[in-house]
């Protein structure tokens, strides 16, 4: 799970998961306590469904929220 | 006047060839076979002379490593020289083994050289200078004199060049220098996109390392029988930082304990990384190692169960080298305690 997907790919990471920022990968402080719950709660399940992904090449997972 | 001891093998100790492989470690007082070479070219004495056998080295590794760093406990010298190897597979790997844990035991700088064909040098470069040498003993003065000038500089703390300047194997370790004339960097950036544009030839002063794919691991089939480990280069540590993680160029990790948490709570861990602005993560670490989220997933069953301990480092400024070590670490623990996945959050 990471934010700079273009250095993901480059060193080669297999599945990748985005996140938001940098420092606050997963939980814009700027926004209310729910919404950061919400967006990390979502992008932490797709992380976890990642590992049982049969993928054949690099792949960055798509997030909804 | 500085100190130098130089290992060498059985061979080029004149003991004898294969036959006599099986030479136990010995260390000799004064000038032994490539040592006189050595000697001649190095701004120091070489006081001291290891020799052993390659195949003693390679089968009792364990013992000829601790015999040899016995001999030295009571010795002094300020810089230790193995080989040159050429392409003599198993005196290379002699050499950088030897060395490697010289460097970890009395802290001084080690030097070797080996041919490119010799696996020593993919398996140590990263650990040590490592010359580029020549096939066979017909180099052993150049390849001494190669390794000789560096040994001065260092030896004399001057400045040392890059890989390439110097003539060892790339470590990858990056470092700043700062240019007296030419171009600024803004400059020389917009000269290089330019070329780019126009399908030239530009050499890019952030070389990337050759790529090292790792396999994509095989699914895990059911998530709700897994046991799921969080691993962090966010630098997420109990706030006293009990393992001292460096906050950039990070050379430990750690792992805490989470078992009995339902979250990670702002005062009881922070963050330690110097890349970014900690405000966030320090006033809710969840948004780096989202303990919350994953307890939540573990009670809805989701996948079977939360490994006890996440594990954290710092990635700002961790060289590719150290980063790759701390993996392999991090990967044997993981290993041990049957994890089947692991869930990786980067800042």
């Amino acid at each position: 799970m990471c934010n700079l997907i273009p250095v993901a790919t480059t060193v080669g990471a297999n599945k990748i998961v985005p996140t938001i920022s940098i420092p606050y990968p997963l939980g814009d402080p700027q926004t209310p306590k729910e919404v950061q719950w919400k967006l990390r709660y979502h992008r932490v399940g797709v992380a976890l469904d990642s590992l049982t992904a049969d993928i054949k090449e690099q792949t960055v997972f798509r997030t909804k929220i | 006047m500085k100190k130098a001891i130089h290992y060498i093998n059985q061979f080029f100790a004149g003991i004898g060839g294969e036959e006599l492989a099986d030479h136990k470690p010995e260390i000799r007082e004064g000038l032994v076979g490539p040592s006189l070479a050595l000697n001649s070219v190095l701004e120091a004495e070489v006081t001291h002379t290891i020799i052993c056998g390659d195949n003693f080295m390679g089968s009792n590794t364990d013992e000829a490593v601790s015999t040899i760093l016995g001999f030295l406990e009571d010795k002094e010298f300020d810089i230790f020289i193995a080989g040159p190897a050429f392409q003599a597979g198993r005196y290379g790997v002699a050499c950088g083994t030897i060395a490697k844990a010289v460097k970890e035991r009395f802290n001084v700088p080690v030097l070797t050289s080996m041919n490119v064909e010799n696996p020593g040098v993919e398996m140590f470069k990263k650990d040590m200078y490592i010359f580029i040498g020549g096939k066979s003993a017909a180099k052993l003065r150049d390849d001494v004199k190669v390794m000789a000038n560096f040994a001065n500089k260092l030896l004399k703390d001057q400045e040392t060049g890059s890989a390439e300047d110097e003539g060892f194997f790339p470590r990858g370790i990056r470092a700043q220098v700062w240019l007296e004339n030419g171009p600024i960097a803004s400059r020389r950036g917009v000269d290089m996109l330019i070329k780019k544009l126009n399908d030239e030839e530009y050499i890019s002063e952030l070389p990337i390392p050759k790529l090292d794919r790792v396999e994509i691991a095989r699914p895990i089939e059911d998530l709700s029988k897994a046991n799921i480990a969080l691993v962090t280069t966010g630098g997420i540590v109990p706030v006293n930082n009990p393992d001292r993680i460096q906050s950039a160029s990070a050379t430990r990790w750690g792992r805490y304990d989470i078992s009995n948490d339902d979250r990670l709570e702002a005062g009881v861990y922070k963050t330690i990384h110097a890349g970014f602005d900690p405000a966030a993560a320090d006033a809710d670490p969840n948004v780096i190692m989202p303990v919350d989220a994953m307890k939540a997933y573990l009670k809805e069953g989701k996948f079977g169960k939360l490994h006890k301990y996440f594990y954290s480092t710092v990635g700002t400024g961790t060289t590719q080298a150290e980063a790759v070590r701390m993996g392999k670490e991090i990967v044997e623990k993981l290993r041990e305690d049957n994890v089947d996945g692991v869930i990786m959050t980067a800042t």
